[in-house]
């Protein structure tokens, strides 16, 4: 049905954009207007559009609710005794028959005229829609089109609904991401009524249950998170000490030594590797990284164990690399030619240029960048969901085992979940903190560069 | 007055030529740096077009000329910075007390020790004013000892006239000091590993006239004992600084001579055309 009206609407309006124009046309056929043709067409398509659009959406999303209410007054007493679950329950049993789902039927006959009452209702707000639209739609078209004026200012009202449409875009992106903080923070709270504060932020032991059985409490787990943190910690170290040194050196690389053609080659081919999705690093970790490490260790007598932090760490940074390359190479490019020169002129090798003037030169900018990186590594989720281990482990040695923030919100959300769980609950808590590390180190990393910049300009 | 020699010369870069009827005499008895027939090429274009010029010892040099006539492609052959542009080709005879510094054996850290540059933008490395100073003496291990190291920085302070400003405040960022200070600051620091020639290309051009001043001066006291040559733009400041002149237009020497001279009784139409505002 909505289909159908919007359809009639859009055409509308298309016709509506035509005709003015046209009035448009053969006005200035005669002598100049203000605006041009196309202005007064988009205008009027605008008007006859917009409003009936929104009359549209509004009564779509009042509709049901309206009717339920309506229904629910012709329903017996008996209802009335009913609990909220069984209401609920009827109502949906009503919409359905109303609605003529096939094999429903009600043992109510009370149900059975509830429905018929509804789908009469329906049809009678059905009718009233379209009609209260389409008559809006071509009063307002027809209202737009008498204002197609030599002296009326289309242009002008065209630009104001455009500014009005990209206001509301960009308000909608800031509302949905303040909804989802806010979401996070509420949830974290719940979680936070359950497991105080303090034991999250600084237990020792995460070992979260699942209330298997009714009358288990939903207490019995741990919600130390420093396990998982140190864990996530010891990933990303190992990450950055594997992207940090590879990622510089290949910056300063392409920054002073490469030809122009191996870098325009090159550095193509590294940003390339960025673009690699996620999972495939993360069984390239599983299936190859890990066995690897594992044998290697054996080979020299160390006990890795099968998902060791360490191969996690190195696939992590082997995909931060191209991340970090680019960035520093931006930073190295920026350092100005003229203390390149000046060192040069000092008698000082390329070497030297590069470790006494051009690294302190671009120090705030390639700081910046592995804070950038570091902030990654800590949010990143399929390389080690795959990679490295679910229990919370609390140790330094990259040959072990460990898990991560992201592994366990990912955990904690798989399967069947209650939502007053702590376990589910967890992982808001888990998003929180996460959030607000990363929030800190882009802060600060965006602060470092852009101070940076302003150096040099 | 006497007869103007009257020439015909190329006046648009796209007809670039060679052009050899220079006036005045390029040799000087006590030449430090002696250049012969020194031709540049950017890739195909040449730039220079066999230059012929002495620097004599002791005595400031000032190269005057039109923008883009190739005074700092001449600058740079000297302490072969050109080497660092790529596909720059230098041809000719450079000679630094009698050695070629363009051949093959001679190694180019220790020319550019013996020849400092300043720049037309005072670029002072990120460091502090001490290590911008200490960087030549640390790269070439002049220092013997931290004591030793302190003495080469104040020293070469001191001779820039820079030593008083910033006495107290030596860990402090050079970039933080005011344009003429840095540029007295990179003057420090050329000469802190005492060169024998100090090349300067246009030093004053990003600075205000009091600061400007101070560096005319200081490039007088130093002419004591350095060998300079200065790319200006300013007449007045050929005139103020300088014994020798030489004039360049388009990638060729046309004259050369004492500076009062040159500025007082120019032997080419050229460079009386360029010094009396004609044209530049
Ligand atoms: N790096 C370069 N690459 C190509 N051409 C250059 C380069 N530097 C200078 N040139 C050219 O060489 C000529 C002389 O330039 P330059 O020595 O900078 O002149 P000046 O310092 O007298 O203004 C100019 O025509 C200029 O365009
Ligand atoms: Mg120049």
């Amino acid at each position: 049905m909505t289909v159908y009206l919007v359809t009639a609407v859009l055409l509308f309006s298309f016709g509506g954009f035509f005709s003015a124009r046209r009035k448009a046309h053969a006005l200035r056929a005669s002598g100049p207007i203000h605006s041009l043709p196309q202005y007064h067409g988009i205008r009027v398509a605008l008007w006859c559009a917009v409003p009936a659009l929104l009359i549209l959406l509004a009564w779509t999303a009042f509709e049901p609710r309206v009717i339920e209410l309506l229904v629910r007054s012709y329903l017996p007493p008996e209802f009335a005794n009913l609990s909220e679950a069984e209401a609920n329950l009827v109502m949906m049993e009503i919409r359905s028959l109303a609605a003529g789902t096939f094999g429903i039927s009600s043992d109510q006959a009370y149900v059975e005229d509830a429905a018929e009452v509804f789908r009469s209702f329906q049809k009678i707000s059905d009718y009233a829609m379209t009609v209260s639209v389409m008559s809006f739609a071509i009063v307002a078209l027809l209202w737009a089109r008498t204002g197609v004026l030599r002296r009326y200012r289309a242009r002008q009202s065209v630009e104001r609904s455009f500014n009005v449409f990209i206001f509301l875009s960009s308000l909608i992106a800031i509302l949905t991401t303040f909804a989802i903080v806010l979401s996070l923070l509420f949830e974290s709270f719940k979680f936070f009524e359950l497991v105080p504060l303090t034991d999250f932020l600084f237990g020792l032991d995460w070992n979260p249950q699942i209330a298997i059985r009714e009358d288990q409490g939903a207490s019995s787990g741990a919600f130390g998170a420093i396990p998982v943190f140190a864990g996530t910690f010891l990933i990303a170290l190992v990450a950055m000490l594997v992207a940090g040194p590879i990622g510089l050196a290949s910056a300063i690389y392409f920054a002073e030594y490469a030809h122009p053609q191996v870098r325009n080659f090159a550095k193509p081919a590294l940003e390339l590797l960025a673009g690699i999705p996620t999972v495939v690093y993360g069984f390239f970790a599983a299936l190859t990284v890990a066995p690897l490490v594992r044998d290697l260790g054996i080979a020299i007598g160390l006990e890795v164990q099968a998902r060791s932090a360490l191969a996690a760490g190195v696939v992590m940074g082997v995909m931060i690399i191209p991340f970090i390359s680019s960035l520093a190479d931006d930073v190295i490019n920026a350092v100005p030619e003229s203390l390149r020169e000046g060192s040069y002129a000092m008698g000082a090798t390329q070497s030297e240029t590069i470790k006494q003037v051009i690294i302190p030169a671009a120090l705030p900018g390639i700081v910046g960048a592995f804070l950038l990186a570091i902030s990654r590594a800590i949010g990143e989720t399929m390389i080690v969901a795959m990679a490295a281990g679910l229990n919370a482990n609390l140790t330094a040695n990259p040959l072990e085992n460990v898990t991560t923030v992201t592994v366990q919100i990912v955990v904690a959300l798989i399967g069947d979940q209650e939502f007053d769980d702590p376990k589910t609950l967890s992982a808001f808590a888990l998003g929180l903190a996460l959030f607000v590390i990363t929030l800190i180190l882009n802060v600060i990393a965006l602060t470092i560069v852009k101070r940076y910049r302003e150096q040099y300009e | 007055m006497n007869e103007k020699k009257v020439t015909n010369p190329a006046l648009e870069v796209s007809d670039m030529q060679a052009y050899q009827d220079v006036a005045g005499e390029v040799a000087v008895e006590d030449a430090r740096v002696s250049c012969r027939d020194v031709r540049v090429y950017y890739g195909d274009k040449q730039a220079l077009f066999g230059i012929n010029l002495d620097l004599g010892s002791n005595a400031v040099t000032a190269l005057i000329g039109p923008s883009g006539c190739g005074k700092s492609t001449f600058l740079r052959c000297i302490n072969r910075m050109n080497d660092t542009i790529p596909n720059c080709r230098v041809e000719g005879n450079i000679r630094l007390d009698n050695q070629d510094i363009n051949d093959p054996n001679s190694d180019v850290v220790e020319l550019r020790a013996r020849v400092g540059m300043v720049f037309q933008k005072p670029n002072p490395f990120p460091k502090s004013i001490y290590d911008n100073v200490a960087y030549g003496p640390r790269i070439h291990a002049l220092a013997e000892s931290k004591d030793h190291l302190d003495s080469i920085v104040e020293t070469a302070l001191k001779k820039a006239g820079l030593w008083k400003e910033v006495a107290d405040r030596l860990n402090s960022p050079g970039t933080g000091l005011s344009g003429g200070q840095q540029q007295r600051l990179c003057i420090a620091r050329a000469i802190s590993v005492q060169p024998e020639v100090i090349l300067m290309d246009e030093p004053c051009s990003a600075l205000d006239p009091i600061a400007t001043a101070r560096i005319e001066e200081l490039i007088d006291e130093l002419s004591e004992n350095f060998t300079i040559a200065i790319v200006t733009h300013s007449m007045q400041q050929a005139a103020r600084v300088s014994q020798r002149t030489a004039y360049f237009h388009l990638g060729n020497l046309i004259e050369v001579g004492d500076t009062e001279q040159i500025f007082t009784n120019p032997q080419q139409q050229l460079t009386e055309d360029y010094i009396t505002g004609r044209f530049g």
